[in-house]
């Protein structure tokens, strides 16, 4: 078991298959699924990841979908360092010198 | 009786969908031809200015600071010839309650929800008008459920698109996210029929009636600062409403002589629906695979007439290169002390060449900015970048091409803008009109309105008619 009854998790779903997909997209989109996620409660008693669940949104919405994460976290962060910007600071303050300052 | 949820049943109940969603018969203001009455559309279904006012007052949106960018104007004086180098100011626009200007838009949206008795509200967008939305409803005690296009087929999400899902998910709303396609409209009606929720949109009358409160609030700050109205306002510009919204703003206002100058990312060669393109993009607003079409046929929105209309108001209208608009997020950063962007930046990079055109005594205002969070930040999208398969040059912006390469300019004086032939994009916006209307005549009406839409003249919309082989 995975998740029990009322834990945060997120749930994936394909809303239209390869064929379903509107005419007038790109070929590449046309030939994958549109995808869905969604997070919320747990509304089965229990579950393993995989499991096609139900769950309670935050606002109360009851969607369908496979079991993937049990507690998700956001996991977009500040990047690595880019040198390439290291430049563009130190650079315009030697321009400026001595004229950099916002008291005139 | 089950309704039909397939895609070309649900696509086809989407008037009645809309009609429901939004509490306005946009019916009675067509003229059964090309034209509709934009101005009576405005006026009946949206507020006047001193009401959005209040609306927006009483959740703390609006009234944002001008700020003085002296260490930017002095720089781009540096590069400008004598006397010229216009004074370059930035509305703060990230001080509203979400950390951008679609806060306005969202705090008329969801008043008028809440006064017509909805229980919630629901918005398709992918960028900051989702948080602002759900602030919003926070406030006023809606639900809320922001759709966002956010994944490709490997299910890799756009790292800026990720965290304005967080802020969403912070103020309490339900976030739906699906991978890349313009059937999200399929299920953004779902959605809409399944919770009788109002639909948010970003281009309905009060949606663009809540941006000219800033376009007003520029003109007045700058008589009380500079005893004057600023000479050039630059919009950063996507689907139209930020720029329609802050140009009737500033025009309520009698600031007639302001210049309006959109500005776009180019992404040109990237194709917005496209799978394996999606990541490929730094840029996921404020760039051409917005600009141009919605420029181009303003009613491809998601109400039947959208009253974001650029064409209308622009005089100008500008591009520049993916990295021009990070590198000016970091002298913004690392020159006035604001870390703000980067994509409400494009407006600045514009500016900082524009400005170099103006003499010093002119006045040029970038109208907003907003705010910057985890994943929507030049380091991790230009980490995100990398991991794409995107070069990081460092050299002219010129050799530029989307989906290849981001080139940061080398020195302040590579910062380069190109400007779009409008009459170009009037002629596209009046073919578009003729062809999905599928006319072959238009009467007098129409071509006061085309000519209007356009801010062109009845000689010019002739023009392009004759060349169409369209009668009138």
């Amino acid at each position: 078991m995975d998740a029990k009854r009322g834990d945060w998790v997120r749930i994936h779903n394909t809303i239209l298959e390869v064929g379903q997909r509107a005419k007038n997209i790109p070929e590449d989109t046309q030939n994958v699924p549109l995808e869905v996620w969604v997070k919320g409660f747990l509304v089965n008693d229990s579950a393993k990841i995989g499991d096609t669940v139900k769950v309670e949104t935050y606002i109360g919405r009851i969607v369908e979908g496979t079991l993937i994460e049990v507690n998700p976290y956001y996991k977009h962060d500040y990047g690595k360092a880019v040198p390439e910007l290291l430049y563009i600071g130190r650079q315009a303050r030697e321009i400026l010198g001595e004229e950099a300052g916002n008291n005139d | 009786m089950t309704r039909d949820m397939s895609y070309e049943a649900v696509m086809a109940r989407r008037g009645e969908i809309m009609k429901k969603a939004i509490g306005i018969d946009y019916d009675v203001f067509e003229s059964g031809s090309i034209s509709f009455d934009y101005e009576r559309m405005m006026k009946e279904t949206g507020y006047s200015l001193q009401e959005i006012e209040e609306i927006q007052k009483r959740t703390g949106v609006g009234n944002t600071p001008i700020l003085e960018l002296r260490n930017l104007t002095k720089l781009a004086r540096k590069f400008a010839p004598k006397g010229k180098g216009a004074r370059i100011f930035i509305k703060d626009e990230a001080s509203n309650p979400s950390g951008s200007f679609k806060a306005r838009r969202a705090a008329t949206a969801c008043y008028h929800a809440k006064k017509l008795g909805y229980k919630g509200v629901i918005a398709a967008t992918s960028g900051n008008y989702g948080a602002a939305v759900a602030s919003q409803a926070a406030m006023q005690g809606l639900k809320c459920i922001v759709v966002q296009e956010c994944y490709d087929s490997r299910g890799v999400g756009q790292p800026e698109i990720i965290e304005k899902a967080r802020a969403c998910e912070a103020y309490g709303a339900e976030v739906v996210q699906l991978s890349v396609g313009p059937e999200l409209f399929y299920t953004f009606l779902v959605l809409l029929e399944e919770t009788g929720f109002f639909n948010a949109s970003l281009y309905s009358p009060f949606g663009i009636a809540g941006v000219e409160t800033l376009g007003y609030e520029i003109s007045m700050q700058f008589r009380e600062r500079e005893g004057r109205d600023p000479d050039a306002v630059v919009i950063t510009n996507a689907g139209g409403g930020n720029l329609t919204g802050t140009a009737r703003g500033l025009l309520k206002a009698g600031a007639i002589e302001t210049k309006i100058i959109g500005a776009s990312v180019s992404l040109e060669g990237l194709h917005m629906a496209s799978d394996t393109q999606f990541n490929k993009k730094s840029f996921t607003t404020g760039h051409t695979g917005f600009g141009i079409p919605f420029a181009t046929w303003p009613d491809r929105s998601d109400v039947p007439r959208s009253a974001a209309r650029p064409l209308r108001y622009l005089d100008r209208y500008v591009t520049m290169n993916q990295g021009s608009v990070f590198y000016m997020t970091e002298l913004l950063a690392q020159l006035e002390g604001l870390e703000r962007g980067p994509a409400g930046n494009t407006s600045l990079a514009a500016a900082f060449k524009l400005a170099q055109e103006m003499d010093e005594d002119k006045i040029i205002v970038v109208q907003e900015t907003e705010y910057t969070g985890a994943g929507k930040h030049i380091n991790p999208q230009l980490t995100f970048a990398r991991e794409n398969g995107i070069e990081i040059i460092i050299g002219d912006p010129a050799d530029e091409i989307p989906g290849k390469n981001i080139v940061l300019p080398k020195d302040p004086s590579f910062v380069m803008i190109q400007d779009l032939d409008l009459n170009r994009t009037r002629r596209s916006y009046i073919r578009n009109a003729i062809n999905n209307m599928n006319i072959t005549e238009v009467n007098n009406e129409d071509l006061e309105f085309l000519a209007k839409d356009t801010k062109s003249s009845l000689e010019f919309v002739k023009g392009i008619l004759d060349e169409l082989g369209v009668k009138y």
